[in-house]
């Protein structure tokens, strides 16, 4: 049967076309592939042969069953909490500071870029050597001041510790840059009007600049979220999740999985990413949540 | 047209990503078929390129054989999946060149022709460097070359602490030798625990020179391999970065010239070289004296399965000019490997007498798939690192490391 459409129809969807090829193509069919890839019992000859056994939800369940998984959440969680809240503090604190336009402050501010700018496998490589525990910058400089060195990298009590710190340092400049356009769209009329009104520095921090920089807070940190529960490349080149799993979060587990052995096992490994997407996606919709009650 | 193409094109790269899920992955497995003239070769040799003596041998062996060679290297860790993935797609490479603990996996998978199919002659090479390649009976490809692991040592660090390495022939000796390097103000020794197969591969030569067997990790001998590295965490003979460390990273410890001992491999000699100290190599010893059989590093060349059989008949060939006689010599020697028969690894020490240590290691040396492990040792291999980790950074102690590992690798391999 054929429908009849108009020449300003057919013009429409040819514009749509590449668009909706795309999201099918790189977005709907990757995501298919892994879902499907969680719900199967692949073994290396299966995943050659295409013939892997519908397993339903055997793989997250032995996932959940897995040793590993209550740790890895343990660290996921505290891996992105404690990178939100630092990056974010320490980013609104410089965009403060940078947005009063002193001299050299725009030469200072790109400096501040440079950690985002960097390939990951170089800031990565750096923190490795600025933490080893026998030739590292950080304990020849803890040795100077009478303490004692750590091994930031290879004690089960410290590696989630300095792979959070690295990652905080990554993403400081991205919380900066948005801000600091966030703080710049709040006009200074409204400061003027506090200023009059004798408002103090702090009164005017928590009841203008904080509250009108609100949307641009939750864009923030929504984003931030995503991109922290998803890093894998500082973790795996600065301690491999490990020493014997203390800095395993569910991304390079799930690499670990799927890669990280000589016989893969892509069903687990795709079922702890998926539990990762369902994660970013839950969050993701709190914030669309919020966003259309406020503006209801 | 134009975008029915590149959407063609897209899908594909799509699938390969996709079928890789989600690590970074360049879309070369998605390569046009080739001609049935070209042939092509992948390799785990990224380092080589187009101008090398190694790529010159093999489009030598293509131009012998009637036949052009495209060859393409690939990062090793990456060339697994790649192999896995062109078997998917019906694209395999005509050879393939992989590090031997793979080759069972992938003989798993039914990638891999047996010799008996592709009639590889493989009489000439010992069995102990076969193994890897064999299950089931079958064998699925030729060692290309051998290497393996022996302790370097620093003469100077030595001397000073008044050791002759020549006495350090079982576990107390070794230990007795570090306390006396420490004590004289020395490091001791570094090696590579990190958690990976790497880690694996330099714990076993300990692991199996006390006895123990990958089949029960926590076995008493098992467990004393362990404690060996933890105690000599512990007192300070080795230092606290072995945790983290890479085959390299280990390496550039040793290169310092303040440690006494390093465990690493043959590919490390030309570097030893250039240390800028005088440096020897001894066997690792076992617990109880004389040579521990270190694991066969090195890759083996293997003829996938291809659609088309009349293909096997000139890939052997080429695979024969790769590994047969003299220019096994030559390969093994482009590589800094030693050769994986013993005609050939006399004329190595002959050539180069510092090549005698390793020709002796790789003879009693052991495939890490051997004892009919197979696909099993990555089973066992990963709960084992993680042990060794534990014990080292004095998260468990040894025995309940060890406990442990063996309790989770026997519910992997059930």
């Amino acid at each position: 049967m054929r429908v009849r459409l108009r020449s300003g129809q057919w013009a429409a969807w040819a514009f749509l076309a590449p668009v909706g090829l795309y999201l099918v193509v790189f977005y709907a069919y990757p995501l298919y592939r892994n879902v499907e890839l969680s719900l199967r019992n692949y073994t290396v000859r299966s995943f050659v042969r295409g013939d892997a056994p519908f397993a339903g939800f055997g793989n997250y369940l032995k996932v959940f069953d897995d040793p590993a998984f209550g740790p890895a959440l343990w660290h996921t969680v505290v891996f992105t909490v404690v990178s939100l809240v630092f990056q974010f503090t320490i980013g609104l604190a410089l965009a403060l500071f940078f947005v009063q336009n002193f001299p050299l402050s725009a030469t200072l501010r790109a400096l501040f870029l440079v950690p985002w700018l960097l390939p990951l496998i170089v800031s990565a490589s750096t923190w490795t050597w600025l933490l080893n525990s026998e030739s590292g910058v950080v304990n020849a400089a803890l040795g100077v001041a009478g303490l004692g060195p750590v091994n930031w990298l290879t004690s089960p009590d410290w590696s989630l510790w300095s792979v959070t710190i690295a990652n905080i340092w990554i993403g400081v400049p991205f919380n900066l840059v948005v801000l600091y356009s966030g703080l710049q769209a709040i006009p200074a009329s409204v400061y003027e009007a506090a200023a009059l009104d004798g408002a103090n520095r702090r009164q005017r921090f928590w009841r203008i600049t904080f509250p009108l920089l609100r949307p641009v807070s939750a864009i923030t940190l929504l984003l931030g979220l995503v991109y922290t529960l998803k890093v894998f490349d500082i973790i795996w080149i600065m301690t491999r999740g490990g020493p014997s799993g203390s800095s395993t979060t569910f991304a390079t587990w799930s690499y670990r999985l799927g890669f990280g052995n000589l016989v893969p096992s892509f069903g687990p490994g795709a079922a702890v990413g998926n539990l990762l997407i369902v994660a970013a996606l839950v969050f993701g919709l709190v914030y669309v949540r919020t966003l259309h009650r406020r503006e209801a | 047209m134009r975008s029915s193409a590149s959407g063609r094109v897209a899908t594909g790269l799509g699938l390969a990503l996709l079928a890789a899920c989600s690590t970074p992955s360049t879309p070369s497995a998605v390569e046009e078929a080739p001609a049935s003239t070209a042939y092509t070769i992948w390799d785990p040799y990224p380092q080589y390129d187009a101008t090398s003596e190694w790529v010159r041998l093999l489009e030598g062996c293509g131009a012998q054989a009637g036949v052009t060679v495209e060859r393409t290297g690939y990062d090793t860790s990456d060339l697994t999946n790649k192999a896995l993935l062109a078997a998917q797609q019906g694209n395999s490479p005509d050879v393939l060149i992989v590090d031997n603990p793979v080759v069972s996996t992938l003989a798993e998978a039914g990638v891999l022709t047996t010799t008996a199919e592709n009639k590889l002659d493989v009489s000439a090479v010992s069995p102990n460097l076969l193994g890897a390649g064999q299950s089931g009976g079958e064998t699925f490809g030729v060692p290309i070359g051998a290497n393996t692991l022996a302790l370097y040592y620093n003469k100077d660090v030595l001397d000073k602490a008044g050791v002759d390495p020549a006495t350090v022939t079982d576990w107390a000796a070794l230990t007795a030798a570090l306390e006396k390097v420490t004590t004289s103000g020395g490091k001791g020794i570094t090696f590579s625990a990190i958690g990976t197969e790497e880690g694996s591969f330099q714990f076993l030569p300990w692991f199996w020179g006390s006895g123990a067997n990958l089949t029960k990790l926590d076995s008493p001998e098992g467990v004393a391999a362990v404690t060996l590295w933890a105690d000599w965490l512990k007192k300070g003979y080795a230092p606290n970065s072995v945790i983290n460390n890479t085959q390299t990273t280990s390496w550039q410890e040793f290169a310092t010239g303040e440690y006494a001992f390093a465990e690493n491999g043959t590919w490390q000699l030309a570097n030893a070289e250039k240390a800028g100290f005088p440096y020897g190599v001894i066997p690792i010893p076992a617990k109880a004296g004389g040579p521990a059989p270190a694991p066969t590093g090195g890759e083996f060349v293997a003829i996938p399965v291809q659609e088309d059989t009349g293909r096997y008949a000139t890939s052997q060939k080429l695979v024969a000019c790769l590994t047969n006689g003299e220019n096994s010599l030559k390969t093994t020697t482009t590589l800094s490997y030693i050769a994986p028969t013993d005609s050939v690894q006399q004329q190595q020490v002959a050539a180069d007498a510092k090549l005698g240590v390793w020709v002796e290691a790789v003879k009693v040396a052991k495939g890490r798939t051997g004892d009919d492990l197979g696909t099993k040792y990555p089973k066992i291999s990963e709960p084992m690192w993680g042990a060794v980790q534990a014990a080292l950074s004095s998260s468990k102690p040894p025995q309940q490391a060890m406990t442990e590992a063996q309790s989770a690798a026997a519910s992997a391999t059930q």
